[in-house]
């Protein structure tokens, strides 16, 4: 993976850049030193370092207006960084860019429960927003399990989704209004408490641009009831097959789950061995289904997956009789990423989608290549949405492993396209997948993305390096290439 | 002369804009052409009929997933869908009687080009969030594709967000995929009767904070109901609040039951059944209290933040005499209004309340005169324009029908 070479005029000019960006951003917000610029070499993606050029943590949309003014008159390249959560590399540092941190974004602006919104700045987290509204009955419905600790304005550059999105949607479903800052410094405000866009729909534009379109500085999002009860079935299964086809029954039968969530016989046995949720141990693969609703609902449903799980041949079935009960149902998924981080040294999670009745296949084919590689693979999976999350096992200090690691992960990623899937479902391309793009998209596929690249940000200051492969210069994609048609096309009916 | 093209595959449809980008020609882009009125008047020489790519491609019911030309009649989605007992769940609307058309001549590109949603678009999202994928031919005559046949995706810009609600002006669709859900076993709708819409506004919100899953709320003043072809409805001789809900058959009896007590303050209650509850909510979706013979008036569509919409439909009412009624829980406000009415006025009004507002039905002359569509603030006009530029630089794709240079 190789990242766009560093500007050395750019990296000359370090103690000006900074200097102008105090004269921006005041006091600490400004960091140079070598020391302090550490913690932000790398995101979730830790195989991929770099020490950015300078990190700026403004604190008002003024600001961030006038830095990426500045940086765009003086062509400085710009990553924006919320929590640095992604396990894409989406916010990797560039040696000759500045970060461009939201942290000190962390103001819940209005809570507006008549219009069931909220407004919040995009340094809130994900779990923050539903914090703030749980006591009056209320919560925000895309769930990434990272929700802790990323933010709201991470969640709109990813389109993150998590266990709910299935039957909540993913964050592009749940957001109604974006304020956003261009790289020239313009403030664009987008949508707002109402639903659908005026003219073209930037929202649902910028929600998953990973970066590269626009700073997000304010995010209105949808405020949904929390539901009466809720309910969750573990259930084994002697094979992969046989949990699949239970997942399409389910579906089959007109359910549409809270969650859906199942994990093959290594995720078990490393989440068991770590949280002890009481999972199964000899199954090949687990099922977590969660209902929720009114409980004359919910304990309808029950019973209607209960009946779906059994004709599928499960061997073990439990249903949750408490939240605590629930809770520890989910502990040994939530901590599936840890549990196998215990057990070695490294793990490289990937995160393709595929249609969900290629999930046999693609599992058969993911074992042969784990003996292939020589390395160890465990999965979770959202089984309800295709989503699937490779985790591979390697050993970073081992000469050539992580090399092997990213060969079997592209590998993974060509599956999934190839049995009709996508190469990312909910962690973005970043600089992770990029050089996959193209098993995804043709030239034109990608020409015409870079486009829209090109028109937010004409110079591409920002984000440079992520999501695609090769860097096209805007005048170059602007061109026109008309092959001119033949004339009167004899074989096209007319009338 | 006015010709109509009409290519029966990708080839000939990309040939087509090819050809009109070489002659720098604009084409006029339709399905069914139920929706041809809406949109500020064309003066394309010439008509891309996309009818002709039509038929369901894929369709996997456990998978929830469709594929289908861009031609493909909405009512040959519904037939697919319902022998599944599945359906598209943003309600797709059938405008074609607004405009004294026939039911039923929509198709599902034309659905997705204009982002339309009906009354269940407050809990499932709009045509947007069900579109997953495509192809189509860009105004430079090239083929392009965004998304895939899976719900989760990031991979790349989301360019099927930008293609709905872009009514043809960004490029020719020749196939789509979008997501489809199981239907509900059982619909039920409250309805509680004597409200205004204010008072009207306060029982939606009620229900729609409570955790009993409404898929609809709606109002209609009393001399609206009337014109209802449901006898509850238009019987009532008072104004109805409606608040739907849907799912398993003892979920929504519970609901029901539990909706009806925590409104019972509002007015009178009362509960429209299976057959009855969807005509009522077909006539909300499509508009029908606007679509009775001879109707000619001019039709806002309103989006507006739920409270506001209350407000606005009353000062409408009073200062332009127009006649109005509410759905997405009074944050859709369809407003009835002469034709030679003060329109600045109902402008000003949406932006003061923070939405937007769109002239459904009106004459060609008025479409002409009045932006059919919400003005753009000096930012996002100037995005839409370099927008349309990267996927349509010759302007030959519909240009001018949502606003002048796009």
């Amino acid at each position: 993976m190789e990242m766009p070479k560093p500007d050395d005029g750019v990296i000359a000019r370090r103690h000006e850049i900074a200097a102008a960006l105090r004269s921006i951003v005041p006091g600490e917000g400004v960091i140079v030193d070598e020391e302090a610029l550490r913690p932000y070499e790398s995101d979730g993606l830790t195989a991929y370092k770099t020490l950015p050029l300078i990190v700026v943590l403004p604190e008002t949309t003024a600001q961030v207006s006038e830095i990426l003014r500045y940086c765009h008159e003086n062509a400085v390249k710009v990553v924006p960084r919320g929590a640095g959560t992604s396990l894409s590399g989406g916010a990797l540092p560039l040696a000759d860019g500045i970060i461009l941190g939201l942290g000190k974004f962390k103001k819940i602006l209005e809570i507006d429960y008549d219009n069931r919104c909220a407004v919040v700045q995009p340094g809130v987290t994900n779990l923050g927003i539903t914090d703030a509204v749980r006591a009056d009955g209320f919560y925000y419905a895309p769930d990434p399990s990272s929700q802790i600790a990323c933010t709201i304005g991470g969640n709109i550059a990813e389109n993150s989704g998590g266990v709910h999105c299935l039957k909540y949607g993913l964050t592009t479903n749940n957001v109604l209004g974006l304020e956003i800052v261009m790289i020239d410094g313009e403030i664009v405000r987008i949508g707002g408490k109402h639903l659908d866009s005026e003219g073209y729909d930037m929202l649902g534009l910028l929600t998953g641009s990973e970066g590269l379109l626009g700073v997000v500085t304010e995010v209105t999002v949808r405020l949904l009831r929390a539901p009466e009860t809720a309910r969750a079935v573990l259930v084994g299964f002697p094979s992969n097959e046989a949990a699949g086809s239970c997942v399409a029954g389910v579906i089959g039968a007109g359910i549409i789950p809270g969650g859906m969530e199942m994990m093959d016989r290594p995720a078990i046995a490393a989440a068991e061995a770590f949280v002890e949720a009481g999972y199964p141990l000899d199954v090949e693969a687990l099922l977590i289904v969660e209902l929720d609703g009114p409980e004359i609902e919910v304990d309808f449903l029950i019973a209607a997956v209960e009946d779906v799980a059994k004709e599928n041949g499960a061997v073990s079935l439990r249903v949750s009789n408490s939240e605590e009960e629930r809770a520890r149902f989910w502990a040994g998924r939530k901590a599936a990423f840890p549990a196998i981080g215990r057990i070695s040294p490294d793990y490289y999670c990937m995160d393709g989608t595929i249609p969900r009745s290629q999930l046999p296949r693609v599992l058969s084919r993911m074992t042969e290549l784990s003996e292939t590689y020589g390395l160890r693979v465990a999965n979770v999976f959202h089984a309800g949405d295709g989503n699937l999350h490779p985790l591979i096992l390697y050993d970073a200090n081992k000469p050539g492993e992580l090399e092997k690691t990213e060969e079997f992960g592209s590998e993974i990623l060509k599956l999934c396209v190839a049995v009709g899937g996508v190469l990312t479902g909910e962690h973005g391309v970043g600089v992770e997948k990029r050089d996959l793009m193209d098993t995804m998209f043709s030239k034109e596929d990608l020409n015409q993305q870079q486009r829209v690249k090109c028109v937010f940000d004409p110079k591409s200051l920002l984000n440079p390096g992520k999501v695609f492969p090769e860097l096209h210069r805007c005048a170059e994609l602007g061109r026109v290439h008309i092959r001119r048609g033949k004339m009167r096309f004899p074989d096209l009916p007319r009338f | 002369m006015s010709t109509i093209l009409k290519p029966e595959n990708v080839d000939q449809v990309r040939d087509a804009v090819a050809w009109a980008a070489a002659e720098e020609t604009p084409l006029d882009l339709i399905g069914g052409g139920s929706k041809r009125a809406i949109g500020r008047p064309g003066n394309a020489a010439h008509t891309l009929d996309l009818s002709a790519l039509a038929g369901i491609t894929l369709y996997e019911s456990e998978e929830l997933v469709l594929s289908a030309g861009p031609g493909t009649p909405i009512a040959d989605v519904h037939a697919a869908l319902a022998e599944q007992n599945q359906e598209l769940a943003f309600e797709p609307p059938d405008y074609g009687p607004l405009f004294g058309q026939s039911v039923g001549t929509g198709t599902l590109g034309g659905i997705i080009a204009a982002n339309l949603a009906g009354p269940r678009r407050i809990k499932a999202g709009a045509a947007r969030d069900h579109f997953l994928g495509f192809s189509a031919i860009s105004g430079r005559g090239e083929v392009f594709k965004s998304g895939g046949r899976v719900v989760k995706n990031v991979t790349g810009y989301d360019l099927s967000k930008i293609l709905a609600g872009s009514w043809g002006t960004l490029g020719a669709m020749t196939q789509v995929t979008v997501k489809v859900l199981p239907a509900a076993a059982k619909t039920r709708t409250v309805l509680v009767f004597g409200c205004g819409g204010r008072a009207a506004t306060a029982a939606m919100t009620r229900a729609l904070q409570s955790p009993y899953e409404v898929s609809a709320a709606a109002w209609l003043p009393q001399s609206l109901a009337g014109r209802s072809d449901v006898g509850y409805i238009k019987d009532a001789g008072a104004s109805v609040t409606a608040i739907r809900v849907e799912g398993p058959g003892p979920s929504v009896e519970y609901r029901c039951g539990a909706l009806r007590t925590q409104l019972a303050e509002f007015g009178t209650t009362e509960e429209l059944h299976g057959h009855n509850s969807g005509a009522f909510w077909s006539e909300i979706r499509d508009v029908r209290p606007f679509a009775m013979a001879g109707d000619a008036r001019a039709v806002w569509k309103i989006s507006v933040p739920p409270q506001s919409g209350a407000p606005l439909a009353s000062s409408f009412v009073e200062t332009l005499g127009g006649e109005v009624f509410l759905d997405w829980g009074g944050g859709l406000v369809w407003l009835a209004v002469s034709v030679d009415t003060d329109h600045g006025h109902i402008r000003t009004a949406v932006s003061a309340a923070g939405g937007h507002a769109t002239l459904i039905r009106a004459p060609a002359e008025l479409r002409a005169t009045i932006p059919v569509f919400q003005p753009l603030d000096p930012g996002l006009a100037k995005l839409s324009k370099r927008l349309k530029e990267s996927f349509d630089p010759r302007g030959v794709l519909n240009p001018g029908r949502m606003y002048a240079g796009i």
